[in-house]
């Protein structure tokens, strides 16, 4: 078990180990939804939330329930039925609660079953051997960590809606393009913390 | 039959690639393509679990109900992805490790469950397990493209072999994260200025595509150029 104090597991995965930015996880979205700036948070907390509850709750049933039977190889097929049954619960309190943020996300919503990056944080935690409170620290801080990178892109694309593009390279070519000059920037942050 | 076959083919490998034409699947795209090896591996493995899985969705599609099969469809997927886990593990353990958390992410990728949803769910067996593989081939093509010009340029090196002498200075650049955006973005403008897309020749469409299409539009808003 690695001993990291979980507050720099926290920034880690917010600044220097950035879901999108330096491990490419949850690309779909953070393309497809990263237009308007209110929606972009929404899915950012939907995202957060999520990533959030299923650390735990996956970590849980992985050191409890799938390591006293050395059931480990199933841990894909349960990591995905936790993850999509969590989804559900968020979709049915979302659509209850704040119908227009249910509305605004569409299709999105139960599309975060299929965002790589909340599988890919039940993934790293079990390579990394994280304790439960880690893992917890470092599910919250890659949703953060998602979060702003989606936030920052939606800013860049309502900045650059008239700009004379390329053809070729409307749409999403320019959106890899940005990413890239600010995964560029994020390298700066590289020296602070290390998981 | 070969004709059709043939089609599926060539629209899944370049008329409607799913990396640069749908981006779908950019994920693995972008992190395996530091290594043309770990390219390659990821690559079969995704082409093994895109063809079976579509095929067996293709099997049972008429059996499962509607409002459930997005889970079927996701267990269907997992079921191969742990054998191609399993497989690499007892056979490449290096190249298991290598690829990390990625092999299973295959799950998540969503180029194969799109090709279930799309294709599998409304054709025949073997016609959806070519459709499977086709699309498959096309993601192949792609992260193999990015990862020569970024070991290349990285590493001076193809395969692990070195191909230029000692006057050549690595681009570490390229094998960073930035690297992976940057190659990714510049073959999708490539492939956007020189393949023509659907609209424009229209002769080459069959017809299970319309419905791909409009599945299309609906998931990746902007995505199809």
């Amino acid at each position: 078990m690695s001993d990291i104090n979980p507050l720099v597991i926290l920034m880690a995965s917010i600044f220097t180990n950035n879901m999108i930015l330096s491990n490419f996880l949850g690309m779909c979205s953070f393309i497809a939804v990263s237009n308007e700036i209110k929606t972009s948070i929404g899915l950012g907390q939907a995202v957060t939330f999520v990533l959030g509850a299923t650390s735990i709750i996956n970590y849980i049933i992985y050191k409890y329930l799938l390591v006293p039977y050395n059931l480990e190889y199933l841990r894909y097929i349960v990591f995905i039925i936790t993850i999509a049954a969590f989804v559900q619960l968020v979709e049915m309190v979302v659509e209850r609660y704040a119908p227009t943020l249910y509305y605004s996300l569409g299709i999105f919503l139960p599309l975060i079953t299929v965002n790589c990056a909340i599988l890919g944080v039940s993934l790293f935690m079990i390579i990394r051997s994280y304790s439960l409170i880690q893992s917890f620290f470092f599910g919250i801080g890659s949703g953060l960590g998602w979060t702003l990178a989606i936030v920052a892109m939606a800013g860049i694309k309502q900045k650059i809606k008239n700009s004379p593009i390329p053809k070729g390279l409307q749409g999403p070519g320019i959106t890899l393009i940005i990413t890239g000059l600010m995964a560029l920037a994020f390298i700066g942050f590289s020296g602070i913390v290390k998981i | 039959m070969t004709k059709e076959i043939g089609k599926i083919f060539y629209i899944g490998m370049l008329k409607d690639n799913p990396v640069y034409r749908q981006i779908l699947g950019i994920c693995s795209a972008l992190a395996v393509t530091n290594l043309m090896i770990n390219s390659l591996f990821m690559s079969l493995g995704l082409i093994f679990v895109a063809s079976f899985s579509s095929l067996t969705v293709s099997m049972i599609r008429q059996h499962i109900p509607r409002h459930i099969r997005m889970m079927v469809q996701t267990l269907i997927i997992s079921a191969y992805v742990i054998i191609v886990d399993i497989i690499l593990r007892a056979y490449f353990p290096s190249m298991s490790i290598a690829l990390g958390p990625y092999v299973g992410l295959i799950i998540t990728n969503c180029i194969i469950m799109g090709r279930c949803e799309s294709f599998a769910q409304n054709n025949k067996p073997l016609a959806s397990f070519f459709d499977g593989m086709a699309a498959g081939l096309g993601y192949m093509t792609v992260l193999l493209t990015v990862a020569f010009f970024r070991e290349f340029l990285g590493f001076g090196t193809i395969f692990g072999i070195a191909v230029v002498g000692d006057w050549w200075t690595n681009w570490i650049f390229m094998i960073m994260p930035p690297g992976a955006f940057f190659m990714l973005g510049i073959l999708i403008w490539v492939a956007n200025s020189f393949i023509p897309t659907k609209e424009q020749d229209k002769e080459i469409e069959i017809k299970p595509i319309d419905i791909n299409k409009a599945s299309q539009e609906t998931v990746v808003p902007g995505g199809a150029n």
